[in-house]
């Protein structure tokens, strides 16, 4: 039986009030209610204040380079795809660095889940802007504010014809848990930004200034409607959507792999005595 | 009379250079002839010079010859290159038409490729097809054999086509048979033995497979794509899944990926490709995560001469990645080490949990050799994973549990009630980051210092050929171990020569089996021969063991060494004796 002490781990070094303890519980939870056990999930992350979150849990753990988690659980996948394989990463770790990595995920359709923990800044280096910090803020290393347009990974996720795309907000934990159980039950790539408070660095994006914004999308919205998804991407501001905002059922990377049909690469024997065949066609 | 002839097949990319030798080669080889080949090609699809070069004896080959015997001319430069390095016997032959330009001389044989190809194949693409029937004919070489290669090469293409060849490599054959009739070409008549014609790239994909690499990321660069093709060519019938990039740095992390969750994985590429995966390559160090690395020279710096040949890697790849691990780098001189040594690779990246390197280069890559066959019993196959029920019997399973030899239980993930847990930061025996200096100690002492002695007494000692108490030591490590080994038997018959051989070469072999700085350091000329330009194996060799040597040749202008030029390089050098 799982339970939420069986997901106990290292207590975590993060701030105080910080918005990673509510999506740890929200991960924790999920897994819980999905009764997975640790050695059944695989957690690849890369750098930043997200990525260490693997360790304040149970998992098996890749805890890999600054933006290239999602290579790393391509492979993983692509070896053994029995094993569901996540992805915690932040806005630096995954918009910025690995940029070029979520347009070949979302294009392989690779089966990863993919939590990106976006606090609109640079936590673990101290408050420099990231893709998605808005125009217009100023920090130590921008003292005249950012000049680069705010990065809209929901709006990608649309051009991309992702096949999971869903926003959600940190502090409201059930909402999240229920996103990332559908994720987890998708079958292909899942994208969730998780608007994430940093109570450290980022004075402008607060618990309050999300709560005051952010709304469940309307049960009657279709997010398998490219178009309106489109448009509901683009919604920031004032108001701002939180749930799926779009989906598809593209066939996943892995069931479209024909060597692992049979089952997972890893569990697949080796002959060694093939190669004797082989060498025929060089006589 | 050894037999010993040379073709050079010369032109413009994209007209089927490529075609005619590889039929070549083939036809060579299965007419039980040693053969040796390689290629010059520029970097475009189309135009520009190059050409592709064959040759055949009844003795083995391991390099190729200045002079040519037989030039096959597809366009004018080809001509106005190579002639001068035709033998006093040799012929060029060309097709009037294509070229627009009638030679005139005793050298030049006309054959009009397109208008037979027409006559009797029907269609001018058969052109090539003649000159390969015509180079048979004016060897005397049977044209059977080339005959049955038709029906293979144009399986797919039906029977009409296969016929429409057949007739017009028979009129390429028929017409230089009566026309070459200065043609003074001997060919040996021994029994055919069966032998196998390979190249090195294929040899490394060759080798992978063999050893159960079950995953192959890459992003494609010249001169490692090769490997990515083949092996994606017997994907279904091994199992393995090639997987093209988005960029080298995702190829390494994928491969790490595949490795972590228990399958034998590896990458390859070139030297600006490496340079992007050095961050992965410091991560396998950290993680401890087994991998091979195909690392293909070419001259740099950046893009260099990307087609071209060079050694100019070594001293990277020895230094390359931040922080302090162990790793080794294996450089293959023919296709045959290739096959073994990336075998090697597999077994210590495995064994030790380390990165391991095939370092090979352009020329070794598009190189053909004869050999008799691929003895698959020296091949090891060790599965050093804790796997299944093994690991479910594992008491508290640590990822880096501190063992005597360094090395800890490397576990497949999922595979029993176990986490397993890797992390690019310090870490405890769990895998959990730390920031104390104990341990930080033991595990440096664990991933380096352990490990070090056990995976030296791995590496084998150089190769010693020639005279084992020479004047002359030929040093050389990877792909110049063929033309060596030719100019130490073709010296060897008039004064003291060896070559001392590294395959192996990093980290250098112990002195224990081979005492190879005392045998330097006895004879009168060590000359160390490396393809770049400031002799990088040297330096490592001077710095390991501080032995250093006096006499160098370099060469960095992107070709391959030939037997005659190197022989003049030494030549100036036996002055210093």
């Amino acid at each position: 039986m799982v339970t939420l002490e069986t997901y106990r781990g290292h207590i975590p070094a993060w701030c105080p009030g910080c918005g990673n303890f509510a999506i740890l519980k929200a991960f924790k939870d999920m897994l819980v209610e999905l009764q997975l056990e640790p050695h059944q999930i695989t957690v690849v992350s890369g750098i930043g204040q997200a990525a260490k979150l693997p360790h304040y849990t149970r998992c098996n753990t890749f805890n890999g380079l600054h933006g290239r988690a999602l290579p790393v659980a391509t492979g993983i996948r692509l070896a053994n795809h029995a094993m569901p394989v996540i992805v915690t990463t932040g806005d630096g770790d995954c918009y910025g660095e690995g940029g070029n990595h979520l347009l070949a995920a979302i294009r392989r359709n690779i089966n990863v889940k993919l939590f990106v923990h976006n606090n609109q800044i640079y936590g673990l280096t101290k408050g420099q802007p990231s893709p998605t910090t808005s125009e217009g803020t100023k920090a130590k290393n921008v003292p005249s504010g950012v000049i680069s347009e705010q990065f809209n990974p929901m709006t990608l996720a649309v051009a991309l014809d992702c096949g999971f795309a869903a926003r959600a907000f940190a502090a409201d934990t059930e909402h999240l848990k229920g996103l990332m159980k559908e994720a987890m039950n998708h079958q292909g790539f899942a994208l969730i930004d998780i608007l994430q408070p940093c109570v450290t660095f980022n004075k402008v994006n607060t618990y309050d200034w999300y709560r005051e914004r952010v709304y469940h999308i309307e049960p009657e919205y279709n997010p398998e409607d490219r178009l309106a998804a489109f448009s509901k991407s683009l919604e920031w501001g004032d108001r701002i959507p939180i749930g799926v905002i779009c989906r598809n059922s593209r066939p996943a990377f892995e069931e479209r792999v024909p060597m692992i049909a049979a089952g997972p690469l890893v569990h697949q024997d080796f002959d060694p005595s093939r190669i004797d065949e082989t060498l025929k066609d060089f006589y | 009379m050894v037999m010993d002839y040379s073709i050079k097949i010369g032109g413009e990319a994209g007209q089927g250079i490529q075609t005619i030798g590889d039929a070549l080669g083939r036809v060579f080889t299965r007419s039980g002839y040693h053969v040796f080949s390689h290629q010059d090609y520029e970097s475009r699809i189309r135009g520009g010079h190059n050409f592709y070069q064959i040759r055949i004896s009844d003795h083995p080959l391991a390099a190729s010859r200045d002079k040519i015997d037989i030039l096959v001319a597809l366009d004018q430069a080809s001509i106005t290159s190579h002639e001068h390095e035709l033998t006093s016997n040799g012929r060029i032959i060309y097709d009037a038409s294509t070229l627009k330009l009638k030679n005139e001389g005793p050298a030049f044989l006309e054959i009009a490729f397109e208008k037979l190809a027409m006559e009797q194949g029907g269609d001018k693409i058969m052109a090539n097809t003649v000159a390969t029937g015509a180079v048979l004919g004016m060897l005397g070489i049977g044209l059977d054999i080339f005959l049955e290669l038709i029906a293979v090469m144009f399986k797919n293409k039906g029977d009409q086509i296969v016929l429409a060849n057949r007739n017009a490599a028979q009129a390429g054959y028929e017409y230089a048979r009566q026309h070459c009739d200065k043609c003074t070409f001997a060919v040996a008549t021994d029994e055919i033995k069966q032998r196998m014609l390979v190249g090195g790239i294929e040899s490394i994909a060759l080798g992978a497979l063999a050893s159960g690499c079950k995953f192959y990321s890459a992003y494609p660069m010249t001169p490692s794509t090769g490997i990515m093709n083949y092996l994606a060519s017997k994907e279904d019938e091994f199992g393995v899944i090639v997987e093209q990039a988005e960029d080298e740095i995702a190829a390494i992390n994928m491969a790490l990926g595949a490795s972590y969750a228990g399958a034998r994985a590896m990458t390859g590429t070139s030297g600006g490709g490496f340079a992007l995966m050095v961050e992965g390559l410091s991560l396998a160090g950290m993680t401890e995560t087994p991998i091979v690395i195909a690392m293909g020279q070419r001259p740099g710096p950046a893009t260099g001469f990307p087609t071209r040949t060079e050694q100019g890697d070594l001293d990277f790849l020895v230094s390359a990645g931040h922080g302090e691990f162990p790793r080794v780098i294996f450089a293959p001189g023919t296709p045959l080490q290739a096959f073994y040594l990336t075998n090697k690779a597999f077994d210590i990246a495995e064994k030790y949990q380390i990165p391991v390197f095939i370092l090979f280069d352009t020329y070794l890559a598009d190189s053909q050799w004869t050999f008799d066959s691929f003895d698959l019993s020296p091949l090891r196959y060790h599965d050093y994973r804790l796997r299944g029920d093994a690991f479910k019997n594992q008491h508290d399973y640590k990822r880096y549990a501190f063992t005597d030899s360094g090395v800890s239980p490397l576990a497949v993930p999922g595979d029993a009630g176990h986490v397993v847990v890797v992390d690019s930061d310090e870490h405890d025996e769990e895998g959990h980051p730390v920031e104390d200096a104990a341990t930080r100690i033991r595990m440096v002492e664990k991933r380096f210092f352990k490990k070090l002695p056990l995976i030296r007494s791995e590496i084998a000692p150089p190769e010693l050929y020639g005279d084992h108490e020479a004047h002359v030591i030929l040093t050389g490590w990877g792909s110049t171990y063929g033309v060596m080994k030719e100019i130490v038997d073709e010296l060897g018959k008039t004064i003291s020569i060896a070559m001392l051989y590294f395959s192996e070469v990093y980290p250098l072999p112990d002195l224990t089996r081979f005492d190879y700085v005392a045998f330097l350091q006895q004879a009168k000329l060590p000359l160390c021969i490396e393809h770049n330009a400031t002799g990088q194996f040297g330096r490592i060799l001077r710095a390991e063991t501080g032995f250093m040597f006096k006499n160098l040749i370099h060469k960095y202008d992107g070709r391959p060494f030939t037997v005659e030029e190197l022989i003049g390089e030494i030549h100036g050098h036996l002055g210093n004796i």
